[in-house]
């Protein structure tokens, strides 16, 4: 009979609207990061790093770009006989279809998909943090203890507490209590979304809450078993941990890893992040460039200069173009005589020459101002800038735009311009 | 695909100097993520030959690691796959490959046992991008036994270490001279050959009675006259990699944009072996001019008109120029390197100077490396 001890559910199915148009068109855990990266190749690469050789990716939202990047799982080696990865998104069943309605309401209707591999524990994942985390150790951990389930923790700033849910443990970091989002938080201990069940505690409580709407991990199941007397215990991480879901939380990550020795290295030997490599040839960096305190992924080509940046594959940046504290996804090409600062563009993308980014004083985005601010210059995957254009801060752009669209070949600080279909 | 492939990655070659000493020539790093061998398994998995075998003899520890797995160059499938031979001592058989036309002998098996009907042989060391169907088209319509793909050189070029060819004008091939002292044409054999794969059965059989063992020697030029043997004329870019200057001229030329775009941006692509590094990290002080720099690199110091490989670490301060640095070397601060080719994985302490004077200088140092 086939056994795994621990198979691994990634939720992988959801926006991440606070990302605005970088998540139009794909989910969050596919979103570019690091360069080369997508957010999901980190809980993956942890997953095959951990010797977790059986992974279900649960996805939903705009799963194209999921399904390509994932394939048969072979740049994380999980290409398996038995196990290796899976695709599951939600499927129509003989009676009561439906969306994935919850964390915990996916993971409720793959049952069959676990039961397959006969599991001791199950280990639940989101696909929207930047970590490296052994996942093994955190199973020992649940060993020990004799727990059903175990709620990996990091340690926050008590004042910031108050965005997470919250867990209240003993001194043997046995679960007392948790909060979500208190006004008051009791301890600094914030849930990072990563849980490991015994797989007969999951089953059953699944099943017995499986008329839950909306059925979510962290608001009815661990409640439920804690209600039920299941012994459950807070695994303490202390490593790097970052949740990318805002614009600006996504940006400062980026920006991190070009510091001299960064928090989170991607440079050391026996930890590794896996991707699926598309573009191989190494980069060209021309006689006129400048290239300081950036990293910059394969068969690029740099003629202009790039400072405090962080630029994908395949790009191109043309001459005497000057790109400041920016991060460029995969295969944008930036004309001549551009000027950059602060801004995030997404796969794809055609910048015209002469174009301005980020120019002027702030002012609050009209629209979203909770997505777009910090002074950022915002640019949807596929989208054209024509030549001349000047863009202002906390703007927007997505679609391919025409000089019809802008006013005195400008976009003020603060505009959103969005010309894509679908949910534009 | 009609087809089948046999590449020829088993020889050494003293002009490589240092850099043979520990790889083939197959196994050179080109441009900083490729191997030579690449271009060539490329050719043939974007011409649809889905079944290949290379032969491999001297030096194939850092060949076999590359062809670790035949996915890269998507060769992995149930019809077809990528066979790498070594010599195996046999019942009948306990020698070495020979020669090339020994080696092939050695494994006609594989020969035999395939079904398709044409084989194409190429060698390991050359960088170079070609439609094979094209070749085996000509093939076809001319009616040829043998056809063998040639290039002409430049007035300028040497061509005395290559093999030399004359054609009439339905480019059959009238002459053939290995390696002239002087040379009657400056049309060379680029070493790549397309034969019926029940001919070249039957001639290397043949060649084993006779003991006789190279393919060039003792095939092509002993038949020359009775064979149809032709010459497909190659005009793209084609270079081979038989001695240190050539060696590293071929990657300097990838400088050159239109040799750049011609590999790394045409269709269709060289395919490597991934090695899932980071991107390319620069540094504060790091100066980049006209260079080529692979995925896994960290400079903090100047870099002018050089080829960086994968991995490579360039200390504070460093002045490196018109110099190839190789897989995995690291560079201590202070270091200065000029026209030279850094072996890969060398460990080169700071406050270092080296310097080609009137050539080009093989830097192989082995100091000690604190890795964290």
């Amino acid at each position: 009979m086939i056994k795994k001890e621990m198979i691994a559910m990634l939720l992988a199915g959801g926006q991440g609207s606070r990302l605005g148009v970088l998540t139009s068109k794909v989910a969050k855990p596919a979103v570019a990061f690091g360069g080369k990266y997508r957010i999901i190749d980190f809980p993956l690469s942890n997953c095959i790093n951990s010797g977790v050789d059986t992974v279900g990716v649960l996805t939903q939202y705009q799963p194209l770009r999921l399904n390509s990047h994932i394939g048969i799982g072979i740049p994380w080696d999980l290409d398996r006989n038995i196990g290796g990865v899976s695709v599951l998104p939600p499927y129509e069943k003989s009676s009561n279809s439906e969306w994935y309605t919850g964390t915990a309401n996916a993971i409720y209707q793959n049952i069959d998909y676990m039961e397959q591999f006969n599991p001791d524990y199950v280990l639940i994942l989101s696909g929207d943090h930047i970590y490296k985390m052994d996942y093994e150790v955190m199973l020992d951990f649940h060993k020990q203890n004799k727990a059903e389930a175990t709620i990996a923790v990091m340690p926050v700033p008590i004042e910031e507490a108050s965005r997470f849910g919250v867990i209240i443990t003993d001194e043997n970091r046995k679960i007392q209590d948790f909060e979500e989002k208190p006004a008051n938080p009791r301890s600094n201990l914030a849930s990072m979304g990563i849980y490991i069940f015994n797989w007969k505690a999951l089953k059953e409580s699944l099943i017995a809450m499986a008329e839950q709407s909306a059925l979510d991990f962290g608001k009815h199941v661990i409640p439920y078993l804690h209600k039920q007397g299941a012994p459950l215990y807070a695994y303490e991480f202390n490593g790097y941990w970052k949740d990318v879901g805002t614009l600006h939380s996504y940006w400062e990550a980026n920006m991190e890893l070009i510091d001299i020795v960064p928090d989170f290295n991607l440079y050391e030997e026996y930890w590794k992040i896996y991707t699926k490599s598309e573009i191989l040839p190494p980069q060209y960096i021309s006689s006129d460039s400048v290239v300081e305190r950036s990293i910059i992924g394969e068969g690029s080509s740099i003629y202009g200069k790039v400072y405090n940046s962080v630029i994908g594959c395949g790009v191109v940046i043309g001459k005497d173009t000057v790109v400041r504290d920016s991060i460029i996804m995969n295969e944008t090409k930036i004309g001549a005589f551009c000027e950059l600062n602060k801004a995030i563009i997404a796969e794809k993308v055609t910048i015209e020459d002469k174009v301005r980014l980020g120019i002027g004083e702030e002012a609050p985005n009209e629209t979203d101002p909770h997505i777009y601010n910090h002074g950022m210059v915002t640019i949807g995957e596929k989208s054209v800038i024509p030549k001349g254009i000047t863009v202002g801060r906390n703007s927007v752009i997505f679609g391919v735009t025409t000089p019809e669209d802008y006013q005195d070949a400008a976009l003020a600080s603060g505009k959103t311009l969005i010309k894509a279909g679908d949910e534009a | 695909m009609r087809a089948i492939g046999i590449i020829l990655a088993g020889g050494n070659n003293h002009r490589m100097k240092e850099l043979s000493q520990k790889r083939a020539i197959g196994a050179m790093p080109i441009a900083g993520s490729y191997r030579s061998i690449d271009f060539a398994l490329s050719n043939m998995s974007n011409s649809h030959i889905q079944k290949v075998a290379v032969f491999t003899q001297y030096n194939a520890r850092s060949l076999n690691e590359h062809l670790s797995s035949s996915k890269w160059w998507d060769f992995g499938r149930k019809q077809g796959g990528l066979f790498v031979f070594t010599p195996a001592v046999t019942a009948e058989n306990s020698n070495w490959y020979r020669g090339t036309a020994d080696a092939v002998y050695q494994n006609l098996s594989f020969l035999k046992s395939s079904h398709e009907p044409y084989v194409v042989i190429a060698s390991g060391d050359c960088v170079y991008k070609l439609d094979l169907n094209k070749v085996l088209e000509y093939h076809i319509d001319k009616k040829a036994d043998i056809t063998v793909v040639c290039k002409e050189m430049d007035a300028s070029v040497n061509v005395e270490r290559y093999g030399t060819i004359k054609m009439n004008e339905e480019y059959r091939i009238e002459e053939f001279e290995e390696k002239p002292i002087v040379a009657k044409s400056n049309t060379i054999s680029c070493g790549i050959y397309v034969i019926r794969r029940r001919l070249l059965i039957e001639m290397i059989e043949k060649c084993a009675e006779e003991d006789r063992y190279d393919f060039v020697r003792d095939i092509l030029i002993r038949h020359k006259d009775i064979k149809r043997i032709f010459g497909y004329k190659l005009k793209e870019y084609w270079r081979n990699i038989a001695s240190v200057e050539d060696y590293f001229r071929v990657n300097m030329d990838f400088l050159k944009p239109e040799i750049r775009n011609y590999f790394f941006h045409e269709y269709p692509d060289i395919y490597s072996k991934v090695d899932d590094l980071p991107p390319a990290k620069y540094n504060v002080g790091a100066q980049i001019k006209n260079s080529l720099i692979s995925s896994g690199c960290i400079v903090n110091g100047i870099v002018e008109d050089s080829v960086l490989f994968k991995k490579a670490y360039i200390g504070n301060n460093c002045y490196i120029k018109n110099s190839i640095i190789l897989n995995d070397v690291y560079i201590g601060d202070n270091t200065h390197i000029e026209n030279c080719i850094v072996e890969s994985r060398d460990t080169i302490r700071a406050n270092s100077y080296h310097k080609g004077e009137g050539g080009i200088k093989i830097v192989v140092e082995r100091n000690e490396r604190y890795v964290i």
